[in-house]
């Protein structure tokens, strides 16, 4: 082999080979950080496991926010209006949360069934819905368009 | 009546756009000399009419004509005056109409300061950048007109703008961050260009750099302003969360770092030709990819707009005509390309090298997270979402191998570096790297974690590496002065935004590891402690903005004993939308901030309330600040003027001995 083949050689070679190690890594880096998404049908029914983290998005139940008087504990049902889950979290909601109106929580289902969240995420703009909150609804049988806040001045 | 001329002047300039596609090009193909003359022209005349939208829907917003929808669905009457003028930008179709004006603005520019170009060159580029307008335009036309009119009855009053696009962030950073975006069509537009002339010499890589090198320093801006603003509006805290609309950006900015660095191979060295054109269309493809996640609403995100998949579908068609003709182009011309192969295994080619591979890898790497939720529901049904830590466990590796080569590459010489030089030169900046990496953060914060004394050995490294290279620069010129005014400007860019990444690494690291954080419910009077701070909330007050009801706090903080900062959250509640806000309060500092975040008011008159103390935080937008003002630097450096000298002496000289110059142009000589 000339010189200058070999030296391009082990160019390519060495670029090949940071690639399959950083495509390894990468994939097992997805693997271990993908988080389901579940609507509360999925999880009343049993289709995940207590302790396992995954997102789950719903309704917030009307009259089923309770906060606790002396810390920032609150409590609160999500449902896709055949099925509810209770849900857990501490600390502060964003702006757009209230009753009626599309969540998503990240977290993990404790041995009672009650889901601990870790994080709570309310659509930014409140004629938005987020597209999971949209088919949770939608594999529920329930209209997501009947249960929008306000009706958006596009449609 | 009003926007019914802006209607007709979107199709006025479609086809001035069509004309700048098709004619220039056209001419260059067939040595036309008349029509490839047509692009300057014709690029004006697109940046007029497009102009001239642009004012006329902006009237439509500032004199509250709810019969157009988009100031109905995004305007009020209520509204301050800025947040008038820049609610243009506050939904699709006027961010669209926004972008495409961007984008005639640099072909402009092209035009201007391309005089030392060759003529079929410029036509070239002007014709690329023509067609893609054209697309965009046609886009508006087709599915997203920014005229569209309320029919049959205009509402009394508009929506309101979105509460949390109310602020000086939202005035800067949608323009900034599209006029970055925008950028890289150029730089596209030159790759093609050099393509179809099958010409891609050290000539074509000199013209591009300044202008990747402006893209990527407006872009840098445009990114920062985003991250700076989401900082202290969105309410937790943070400065980066690897949100699908965030990653675009970051995306394209990687592709585009990493062909600012093989642009300067391709010119000194005439090698990773190639590459440097994949680059160049990667980035334009990033870019878009930005906008079609935008638009399309496929993917869940604080950035989306109302969605509509007709809109997506044509993005995705512009995206694979332009992305897909450039690779089919790239794939006939690319081997005929010939890279002379003269370098060592040991060189600023293989740093350089390095750098690319770690680039690139970082983009796949945000991009196959960033899409992997979409495939995945594509082909399973499940909806999933991909956490930052998938992005930190990549990213912060390939970063922290990143600055390792940062710090060898100057110092390297083209062709073949020998090892021992590379030791001697560098061998005690690295020690010294370790020493201070371990002591400064021990000082500064009495603290220690490794991840910090990691970061901060790096930014050393890279501190150190330049003021060894500024000495060994030096070293022979008869003062230090001296040796200094002889670098050039170019010089300087470079060892300017390496100093930058050094700023904000240290930012970034200390933020991310010495960040405290505390959730309490306070009544008036209560404190809560943080670190070295006392928060008291000292009562609360009823106001009225503009266009809100508002709810103050008064929170006062006092480090032993003495006072700190004055702090006013305010929880507001627009008028025209009924929509909460949190307006948190920062105490800034170049050493570290202190910020306070309104949650909701109880019942009792008790506040809920997040405090944070976050040091170094400014040193990440800093660190932006300094990379991108070192790009303009570079980008201003005196032989990318001198060559327009040299050549317009030489094309003066050609026209006069032939006469009438009806001869092709001179091509670019290079280096």
């Amino acid at each position: 082999m000339k010189p200058h083949r070999r030296k391009r050689l082990g160019v390519i070679l060495f670029i090949a080979t940071g690639m399959s190690v950083a495509v390894a890594l990468t994939l097992f880096a997805l693997s271990q950080n993908i988080n389901m998404f579940y609507s509360p049908t999925q999880v009343a029914n049993g289709e995940v496991e207590a302790g396992t983290m995954f997102r789950i998005g719903g309704m917030v139940k009307d009259g089923s926010v309770e906060q606790h008087q002396e810390s920032l504990a609150v409590s609160f049902v999500t449902t896709d209006y055949t099925h509810d889950v209770p849900i857990e979290y501490e600390g502060i909601l964003p702006d757009l949360f209230r009753e009626g109106q599309g969540i998503v929580a990240e977290g993990r289902l404790n041995a009672m069934g009650v889901f601990q969240a870790s994080r709570v995420l309310a659509k930014h703009d409140e004629n938005y819905m987020s597209p999971e909150v949209r088919a949770a609804l939608e594999q529920a049988g329930a209209d997501p368009e009947n249960h929008q806040f306000r009706a958006s001045p596009e449609d | 009546m009003i926007p019914e001329l802006g209607q007709f002047s979107l199709i006025l300039a479609f086809c001035l756009s069509i004309l700048l596609g098709v004619m220039p090009l056209a001419g260059a193909a067939s040595g036309n000399r008349l029509w490839m003359s047509m692009g300057r022209p014709l690029s004006a005349g697109l940046f007029v009419f497009l102009g001239i939208c642009l004012f006329i829907l902006g009237h439509a917003f500032v004199t509250d004509d709810f019969s157009v929808r988009v100031v109905a669905a995004q305007s009020n009457t209520l509204l301050p005056m800025q947040y008038k003028v820049t609610a243009l930008w506050g939904g699709h179709e006027g961010s669209f109409l926004l972008w495409t004006f961007m984008l005639s603005g640099w072909i402009l520019a092209v035009g201007m300061f391309s005089k030392s170009m060759p003529v079929e060159f410029v036509a070239r580029v002007l014709g690329v950048l023509g067609l893609l307008s054209a697309s965009y335009i046609l886009f508006m036309l087709a599915t997203s007109n920014p005229f569209d009119r309320m029919v049959p009855v205009p509402p009394a009053d508009g929506a309101d703008l979105n509460s949390a696009l109310q602020d000086i962030g939202f005035i800067m950073h949608p323009p900034t961050l599209y006029m970055g975006y925008v950028g890289y069509s150029v730089v596209f537009a030159f790759a093609i260009a050099a393509l179809l002339s099958g010409r891609l010499d050290a000539a074509w890589a000199r013209w591009s750099r300044p202008w990747a090198n402006v893209a990527w320093a407006i872009l840098t801006i445009g990114i920062a302003l985003g991250s700076w603003w989401a900082y202290y509006e969105l309410g937790w805290g943070g400065w980066w969360a690897w949100d699908p609309v965030e990653n675009p950006p970051l995306i394209t900015w990687l592709f585009g770092t990493a062909l600012i660095h093989s642009l300067a191979v391709t010119e000194k060295r005439r090698v990773f030709k190639s590459w440097t054109v994949l680059l160049a269309i990667l980035a334009f493809a990033g870019s878009l990819l930005g906008t079609f996640i935008t638009r399309s609403g496929l993917l869940t995100s604080v950035h989306a707009f109302a969605s509509d998949p007709s809109r997506g579908v044509f993005i995705l068609a512009i995206l694979g005509v332009f992305v897909g003709g450039a690779l089919l182009l790239y794939a006939i011309r690319a081997p005929l390309i010939k890279s002379e192969f003269g370098f060592g295994s040991l060189s600023r080619e293989i740093f350089l090298l390095a750098n690319n591979v770690i680039l690139v890898v970082a983009a796949a790497s945000v991009f196959l997270g960033t899409l992997f939720p979409m495939f995945y529901q594509a082909l399973t049904g499940d909806l999933i979402s991909i956490g930052p830590p998938y992005f930190n466990i990549i990213f912060v590796p390939l970063m922290i191998l990143l600055v390792i080569f940062l710090g060898i590459g100057p110092i390297s010489r083209w062709k073949k570096t020998s090892g021992t030089y590379l030791q001697q030169q560098l061998g005690k900046v690295a020690a010294a790297s370790v020493l201070l990496g371990v002591a400064l953060p021990l000082i500064v914060l009495l603290d220690i974690s490794i991840p910090a004394t990691i970061a901060v050995a790096l930014a050393v490294w890279i501190v150190l590496g330049i003021g060894r290279d500024l000495l060994a620069k030096t070293a022979n010129k008869p003062s230090r002065l001296q040796g200094l005014r002889s670098l050039t400007y170019g010089y300087y860019g470079m060892q300017g935004a390496h100093f930058g990444v050094a700023v904000m690494l240290v930012g970034v690291a200390l933020t991310s590891y010495f960040s405290s954080e505390r959730s309490i419910l306070l009544q008036t009077g209560d404190t809560v402690e943080l670190g070295k701070y006392e928060f008291q909330f000292a009562g609360s007050e009823r106001l009225a903005g503009p266009n809100y009801n508002a709810n103050r706090a008064t929170v006062l903080v006092t480090r032993d004993g003495d006072a700190v900062a004055d702090l006013y959250p305010e929880l507001r509640v627009y008028l025209a939308s009924g929509t909460p806000s949190t307006e948190m309060a920062i105490d800034p500092s170049l050493w570290r901030d202190l910020l306070v975040i309104p949650g909701e008011i109880r019942d009792n008159g008790a506040w809920t309330m997040t405090v944070y103390v976050k040091p170094f935080v400014r040193w990440i937008w800093l660190g932006a600040i300094i990379m991108a003002l070192s790009a303009t630097i570079a980008a201003t450096d005196r032989r990318y003027r001198k060559l327009a000298r040299v050549r317009k002496q030489a094309e003066d000289k050609a026209g006069e001995e032939v006469g009438q110059g009806d001869l092709q142009p001179v091509p670019g000589g290079g280096a």
